[in-house]
This record gives structure tokens, C-alpha cells and sequence, in this order.
């Protein structure tokens, strides 16, 4: 799958003029409300017609503004995932399943078949049932199951938890991770959440203010200094590709192996050799320049800094290089200065085990 | 006292036909208009819809002699249809239909274009993204969304059409068995002295068939409105 998107739109109070590409996997496009997510995904699903630029997916385009051409939404053969489910209310769940099946224009072989998309989305038992009995889960998993059903070749989806509360959101993400590896449905994933970026996305386009700041793994984008205060949201921490060394049965502390050495974390219940992503937080890392001796911290790794924040806050953002993997520690200018920290230094960060959350899963 | 006569029954059959066809004929182009005014922006869309409203807001006879001057036999349309289809709506129950339709035309358009306008937009864009086109869309989700609103404009129609009386005896006049429907021989039963027993009778019928229409009409909706309960 390749889309290509190149789009400009005025939209009154502010202009989306953005250009990013996406291919297989999930791809996010990350950033805050009213940063011109939505309007774009409406303009790729053909609901919304851009002012000038080109849409283009696969070898087919959908859009292009300078031969007058614009493939009507219907056509478009994209799945379009709402944050309200938007079940049609005259139907009960089973019909709504069907609606897009019934109108799909070819019947490709490597289409998700209705038994399985029910199988892996676990909404068997609520076939027969009518929209308003069933929880917001519930809704957004036959919301899920419904744009599967029409066979899309490109699958939107714009923020489908965020009407969810937390405890509802960590039940539909193994869903939707299980229906991308059993169906591998190329998705744009509109998110303002950095957890659950973490958990499905591969590729992130980093939206501000109607235009793309970067684009590109999820990690790299995640991990750029000069975009921490963006991709931070208030705040920063960095992203660590790490697989389970070890699977917590020594006392509750999980081993996780990374480029730069091993974390250990309070989490049981990982599998051995699992990829996942950690998310450790700048302000939970702290930094020494000579190695630590007598502390409780149980992760300590010497490393080098890469780069320090710029500004007047008291606060700084260092940048440290452990083995190839970055790690970000937030500490007061005062410390910067009374240890000499810049870039090039040799330092010790230090993160505490209990600090870090529970991370995230990738398949 | 309720032995009902045949020239009473005949009215009272003559009646729900009339109305029947009224509200079936005019339906779709209900619809149709309702939808435009719902949907469309289009020059002149305060003109149209001030003549639809005519008839609403004109006295009857006014509409009935507007009908005869039209589609009388001698009128501007009335003749062409005389002369070269061979059909003459003047002074037959089919005329009664037309004013009884016209009258009834502007309630029918009034409740279905309030329906259509609080169906939800979203779930017409969530249909075209399945791959729905308008012309579906309508059909399967805008029509059933809107069900209780046009189930209430027609019965709203249909009690207006069995009620029709200035419009209908000025276009097509009194003729029994042919267009003498219930208002219309209840009105003329209440001129003849001694036929006050008649009246009376007729007046409960009519009573009867409209409470009827509205009981079926408030069960109708309400079990449209049970199947899209939670929207």
C-alpha cells in the first residue's frame, strides 16, 4: 500500500496544508485538537474536498485538483472509523456488519470474510442485538468490524477511544492490534494520546497547526529534541524499543533488553521475547557524572549527551546517547550548570524502576 | 337510530377512496419536495415554498376555484388533458382526489421536512464511506430515519383530505355517489329539514374514521421510533 497525500484546505480559523506519505501497518497522525487531524482524514475519505492538491492511493487517485479529478466517497473504497461509532440506529448489529458488504464493488478473495472479522473483534454473541443496548466498546468494535466488512483498501481511523474511559480504551487496543495482524488493512490512526500511539502505531505524522512538522518510525519522531515540547504534551519522555529478557519472576522486576543495555521494570505477565516500547519519562531521569554508588535505582547507564534545550525555563531537556538508544532527562538549569553538563559529556542516568509504566505492547 | 343508510355508506366509502388516492398519489412528490426544501439551496426556494403553503393559509373556495379555472374542462390544463389524453378531472370523485390532495399537499411537506431535517448528517457520510451512493443512502437510511416524521405527515394528510369540504364543492361540486363525500353530504343532510338523524350518524362516522387514523398513526410511529430507539 502507498498513499501519497498532498493537500491544502482553508478551513476559516485556520489552513491544513499538509503533504506526508503512509504505506502498510498503522500509520498515526499525531497531534493536538484542532491541529487539523480530522479535516485531513475527511478530505482522504472523500467527505471533505480539499481547495487544491493530490490524493493518491495504491496507483489510483482520488483526488487531484489540477485535472478537476475527484473520486466521489463511495468510491473510494476507504473505511472511515468515527470517535461515535455512528452504528445506524434502524439496524440492529448483524445488519449494520452487513451494510458495507452488500455494497462492496468487487468481491476480492483476500476481502475479511464476515466469520473471521466477528471471531477476532469477539462480537459473536452481540449479532442479533440493537445499537443502543450495546456498551461504547461494544459500539466502536462493530463500528470496527463494520469498515472491515466493506473491504477497504485503506482504513481511517479518527480517534475511535477517545469517548471511551481508560479502562475500556486498554480493552479495545488488543482488538484492533489483533485485527491489523490478521487482516493487515493499512490504517491512518488519528490520535492525540501518546499511549496509545505507543501501542499500535509504526509511523507517526506529526501535526501543528494544520501543517506536518515530521513524519516518519514512531520512535525517530518520538525521540526528536527539537520536537519534544510537541510530541511531549506537557510531558516529555522518550521512546525505547525493547524486548522481554527476562519475565518478572525475579521478585516482580522484568528484564528488558534494549540497544543501549537492560532495563528493569516492575511489571509480571510480559512474554519472554516480546517487542514492546517503553516510554520513560525526562522528568524521571536523573543525572550523575561519576557512577552512582549506594543508590536504589536499578537502572543506571553511562551514555553521552547528544544535546540540551535552549530557553528560559529553569528547566532543561538533556538528550543522552546510550548505545545508539536515546534517553531523555529533564533537570533544573542549575544542575546543568553546577555539573557542567553540555553536549559531550559523559554522563550516568539514572532511572528508578518504579517509575516507569507499564509498556506498551507491539506485535 | 344507527341503521346506517346505502347513500351514507356510499359516502363514507366515496371518502376514504378519495383520500386514499389523495395521500398515495401525493406522497412520493411529498417526499420529493420535502427533501428539496430539507437538502437544497437553490434560488427561489422562498417563492416555492410559499406556494406550497397556498393552501394553508387561502380559504378553500379560493383553492376550489383556482382547481376549476385550471383543470375545469374549459381551463388552461384541463383542456389539453380533455383533448389529448381524454381524461376530465372536473365534477368526477378524481377531481375530488386532486383537491382533496392540494389541500392536504402543504401539512404532508410540513411534518416530513422536519423529520428530514433532524435525521442525522453523520450517518448519511458514514453510509457513503461503506461505498452507499445518494441515491441508496436515501433509500436505506435517510427514508427509514425519518419514518416517524412521514408516517405522521401522511396521516396528517390523509385526515385533512377526509375532511376537505370548501375546496372540493367549488371544484367539483356535489354529485352523489361521484363526489358527495362525507363532509359534503353531512352538510347537505343538515340543510333538510327531518334529516337531522342522518346528520348525526354521519357526524360520528366521521368522528370514528379520523380518531381511527390518528390511533393507527400514534402506533405506527411509535413502534418506528422503538426500531432506531438510542438515536
Amino acid at each position: 500500500m502507498s498513499l501519497t497525500v498532498d493537500i491544502r484546505k482553508n478551513l476559516g480559523a485556520f489552513t491544513v496544508d499538509a503533504g506526508f506519505e503512509a504505506g502498510n501497518g498503522i500509520t498515526t497522525l499525531f497531534g493536538k485538537s484542532g491541529a487539523g487531524k480530522t479535516s485531513i482524514i475527511q478530505m482522504l475519505s472523500g467527505l471533505m474536498t480539499p481547495d487544491t492538491g493530490r490524493i493518491v492511493l495504491n496507483d489510483k487517485t482520488l483526488f487531484d485538483s489540477a485535472n478537476r479529478l475527484q473520486v466521489p466517497a463511495q468510491d473510494r473504497q476507504i473505511g472511515y472509523v468515527f470517535q461515535d461509532a455512528r452504528l445506524f440506529p434502524h439496524m440492529n448489529v448483524r445488519r449494520n456488519l452487513e451494510y458495507g458488504t452488500r455494497r462492496r464493488k468487487k468481491q476480492g478473495t483476500d476481502a475479511p470474510k464476515f466469520d473471521d472479522v466477528i471471531e477476532v473483534l469477539g462480537i459473536e454473541q452481540l449479532l442479533d442485538r440493537q445499537t443502543h443496548q450495546l456498551s461504547g466498546g461494544e459500539r466502536q468494535r462493530v463500528a470496527i468490524g463494520r469498515a472491515l466488512l466493506s473491504s477497504p483498501r485503506l482504513l481511517l481511523m479518527d480517534e475511535p477511544l477517545a469517548a471511551l474511559d481508560t479502562e475500556r480504551k486498554w480493552e479495545i487496543i488488543p482488538f484492533i492490534q489483533r485485527t491489523q495482524r490478521e487482516f493487515r488493512i493499512p490504517a491512518i490512526y488519528v490520535s492525540h494520546a501518546v499511549d496509545e500511539v505507543l501501542q499500535l502505531a509504526d509511523r507517526m505524522v506529526l501535526m501543528v497547526d494544520g501543517g506536518v512538522a515530521a513524519s516518519g518510525p514512531v520512535e525517530d519522531v518520538m525521540n526528536r529534541p527539537d520536537l519534544i515540547r510537541v510530541t511531549g504534551a506537557g510531558d516529555p519522555g522518550s521512546v525505547i524499543p525493547v524486548w522481554v529478557k527476562d519475565e518478572g519472576m525475579d521478585a516482580g522486576i522484568a528484564r528488558l533488553s534494549f540497544a543501549g543495555g537492560e532495563f528493569r521494570v516492575v511489571a509480571t505477565g510480559l512474554e519472554k521475547d516480546t517487542r514492546l516500547r517503553l516510554r520513560v519519562r525526562a522528568r524521571d531521569v536523573s543525572l550523575a557524572t561519576s557512577r552512582p554508588k549506594n543508590v536504589s535505582v536499578l537502572n543506571v547507564f553511562e551514555g553521552r549527551v547528544t544535546s540540551v534545550s535552549d530557553d528560559d525555563r529553569p528547566q532543561a531537556e538533556v538528550s543522552i546517547d546510550v548505545g545508539g538508544a536515546t534517553i531523555w532527562s529533564q533537570i533544573t538549569r542549575r544542575s546543568l550548570q553546577e555539573l557542567e553538563i553540555e553536549p559531550g559529556s559523559n554522563v550516568f542516568a539514572m532511572v528508578k524502576a518504579v517509575a516507569i509504566d507499564r509498556p506498551a505492547i507491539r506485535t | 337510530m344507527f341503521s346506517v343508510s346505502p347513500e351514507e355508506l356510499e359516502a363514507l366509502q366515496l371518502s376514504l377512496k378519495v383520500s386514499f388516492w389523495a395521500v398515495g398519489i401525493s406522497l412520493p412528490f411529498g417526499i420529493l419536495t420535502a427533501w428539496c426544501l430539507a437538502r437544497l439551496e437553490f434560488p427561489g426556494k422562498v417563492l416555492i415554498d410559499a406556494i406550497i403553503h397556498v393552501p394553508l393559509v387561502v380559504p378553500p373556495v379560493v383553492v376550489g376555484y383556482m382547481l376549476l379555472l385550471l383543470l375545469g374542462r374549459n381551463g388552461a390544463l384541463g383542456s389539453w388533458l380533455h383533448d389529448t389524453l381524454g381524461i376530465t378531472v372536473g365534477f368526477s370523485w378524481q377531481g375530488a382526489a386532486v383537491a382533496a390532495a392540494v389541500m392536504a399537499f402543504p401539512l404532508m411537506v410540513r411534518a416530513i421536512r422536519l423529520s428530514l431535517e433532524s435525521v442525522d448528517r453523520r450517518m448519511e457520510q458514514t453510509a457513503r464511506t461503506l461505498g452507499a451512493s445518494p441515491v441508496d443512502v436515501f433509500f436505506s437510511i435517510t427514508l427509514p430515519l425519518s419514518g416517524s416524521g412521514i408516517v405522521a405527515g401522511t396521516i396528517l394528510a390523509f385526515a385533512r383530505a377526509l375532511g376537505e369540504f370548501g375546496a372540493t364543492i367549488t371544484f367539483v361540486s356535489s354529485i352523489p355517489g361521484e363526489t358527495t363525500t362525507l363532509p359534503l353530504a353531512l352538510y347537505s343532510l343538515a340543510q333538510i329539514p327531518g334529516e337531522e338523524g342522518g346528520a348525526l350518524r354521519l357526524m360520528i362516522i366521521s368522528i370514528i374514521v379520523a380518531f381511527a387514523a390518528m390511533v393507527a398513526a400514534e402506533i405506527i410511529a411509535r413502534r418506528v421510533r422503538r426500531r432506531i430507539a438510542g438515536s
